[in-house]
């Protein structure tokens, strides 16, 4: 295994009841980058995002085979620590979800569960994570006013500054922008270009050009298949399967 | 169909529904005050803090005041505990299988039973088995019986309304599942559980059947008694008394009385309740 590799998957089948809905998904995910995952709906790419923190476990018919390797640890051993593996991989969700409380204690919310008290050490969490999720300056005025105030965008980047929060190693999104408007969006892509230098960032997009804008390796699930992944240039450029260029030329999804 | 004719329809509808409306409305302001006026008059602060009288007029309910609070305290602290956690269990933990659904039925059965026949369950087990006489206690403990389905399908119900999308929100930020409900869940399901609790007090302040074999008829010489030994007549159960075997000469206005004062109390516990719960989920969700 390289060591460059954050994430490492392999021999990943995913059950719901009777139906498979992963195959035997082997997929690395390297470090301080963007890995985009692509396909059309219900191809899986979601289910395979939500196995890298196990919120899969939420649902009770769910069972699961193969490896997911987090930073060299398998996350799916009988002794995993599911609570604080979820500190470590982060997850934002494809709708805004703020909490119905203020904007300080969404962001505090992380931090506070995990033991921190003093006041004067949560302002400065508070602050700082807002400054990396770029909300700092529309959000400082109002730390005491409701979360649900704000707009979808704010709102998504509220959501991103509250995981930011609690320092994970890896960010997973799941279509953080496809609930918000195009400037909103905006703001959110150049949000996690900058945000990769200190995490590893794995996103599911329904936008292939989002994935080709931002990310760095994409790979593209069909029907619980992982047909290719690659670097992302190479994988816009020159697909080495049909079914990735019918997809990415717009000829299905 | 023409036009006018389902014009004519729709007329019809909207009477329809708009009278119902007002029935309702009428009903209750009728009952009101028909309770209030005939009522009223008796009640003064004497006969609020004056000692009940057997066989002579000018008796009081100070006692059986402050037996009904007395006994619907006691019952919610047994009920609320289980029933808040079965509710908890219901709505978050359980998962769907063939035990939960039992205690789903369960709950339902028991949230159905007539009053009265728990009032004579009770009154075998605590009165008789547990010996504890008829007695403050067994009204209480007969009392948080006839609670306790309602406290879980209240809690699971307002649990339930809390948006999915919170709980997966906090678990993703590494929350146990204990942190997520006593911090996100249970604040987000506070106006309903408030709601749903404050119907539970009210329904009980206003219970007879229950208590009627468990608590009693009568009442201690003392006041206030705190004795959980004592018999432990409330409000309700003494309208129920006067209006049907008092032997004082002035049982009717005591009746009466007594039914004005309760509706009363029942309406100023639901806004003591109430108030309050609101201004509490105001402050949660950042005063907005």
């Amino acid at each position: 295994m390289n060591s460059t590799h954050k994430i490492h998957v392999e021999g990943l089948n995913l059950f719901y009841g009777d139906n498979q809905a992963l195959y035997d998904i082997g997929l690395d995910m390297p470090a301080n980058s963007i890995t985009a995952l692509i396909g059309p709906s219900g191809c899986g790419k979601s289910t395979f995002l939500r196995t890298l923190n196990r919120m899969n476990d939420l649902i009770d018919s769910v069972r699961i085979t193969g490896k997911v390797l987090v930073e060299g640890t398998d996350i799916y051993a009988p002794d995993t620590d599911v609570v604080s593996l979820r500190k470590r991989v982060g997850m934002v969700f494809q709708r805004p979800n703020p909490f119905p409380m203020s904007i300080y204690d969404n962001i505090a919310y992380g931090p506070r569960i995990h033991g921190i008290k003093k006041k004067a050490q949560l302002d400065e969490i508070v602050e700082r994570s807002l400054k990396q999720a770029a909300l700092w300056d529309e959000a400082k005025d109002r730390l005491n006013k409701s979360a649900l105030g704000l707009s979808g965008g704010q709102q998504q980047r509220l959501c991103i500054a509250r995981l930011l929060a609690v320092e994970p190693d890896v960010l997973l999104m799941d279509e953080p922008t496809s609930a918000l408007d195009p400037i909103s969006t905006l703001k959110v892509e150049e949000l996690t270009g900058q945000l990769k230098e200190r995490y590893t960032i794995i996103i599911v997009t329904h936008n292939m050009q989002q994935a080709a804008r931002i990310s760095d390796t994409t790979a593209f699930f069909l029907n619980g298949v992982l047909v290719e992944a690659s670097d992302t240039e190479k994988m816009f450029q020159t697909p080495s399967d049909k079914r990735t260029e019918d997809y990415i030329t717009g000829r299905f999804g | 169909m023409n036009k006018t004719h389902s014009k004519l329809t729709d007329r019809v509808a909207t009477l329809y529904f708009w009278l119902s409306g007002i029935l309702i409305v009428g009903i209750l302001a009728w009952f009101l005050f028909d309770i209030l006026s005939k009522g009223l008059p008796n009640i003064s602060w004497k006969f609020i803090t004056g000692m009940p009288s057997e066989v002579a007029a000018g008796g009081g309910v100070a006692p059986m005041l402050f037996n009904s609070f007395y006994i619907l305290f006691l019952s919610l602290v047994v009920s609320l505990p289980i029933g808040v956690g079965a509710g908890i269990y219901l709505a978050v933990y359980a998962k769907k299988n063939k035990f939960t659904d039992l205690i789903r039925l369960s709950v339902e059965a028991l949230a159905s039973v007539p009053s009265i026949v728990f009032g004579l369950f009770g009154a075998l087990l605590f009165v008789s088995w547990f010996g504890w006489k008829i007695s403050i206690i067994s009204g209480a403990a007969t009392l948080s019986l006839l609670n306790l389905p309602v406290l879980v399908r209240v809690t699971e119900e307002s649990l339930r309304t809390v948006p999915a999308s919170y709980w997966e929100a906090s678990l993703a930020l590494g929350s146990s599942r204990w942190q997520a409900i006593r911090k996100v869940l249970l604040p987000s399901a506070l106006p309903g559980l408030i709601t749903g609790i404050t119907l539970v007090a009210g329904r009980a302040l206003g219970e007879t059947a229950v208590l009627i074999y468990t608590a009693g008829t009568a009442s201690s010489r003392a006041f206030p008694d705190f004795g959980l030994k004592e018999m432990g007549s409330t409000l309700a159960v003494h309208l129920w008394y006067s209006g049907s075997s008092s032997l004082a000469p002035d049982a009717d206005q005591i009746a009466k009385g007594s039914a004005a004062l309760l509706i009363l109390i029942v309406l100023i516990f639901n806004l003591a309740i109430a108030l309050p719960g609101r201004i509490i989920s105001k402050r949660h969700n950042g005063g907005n």
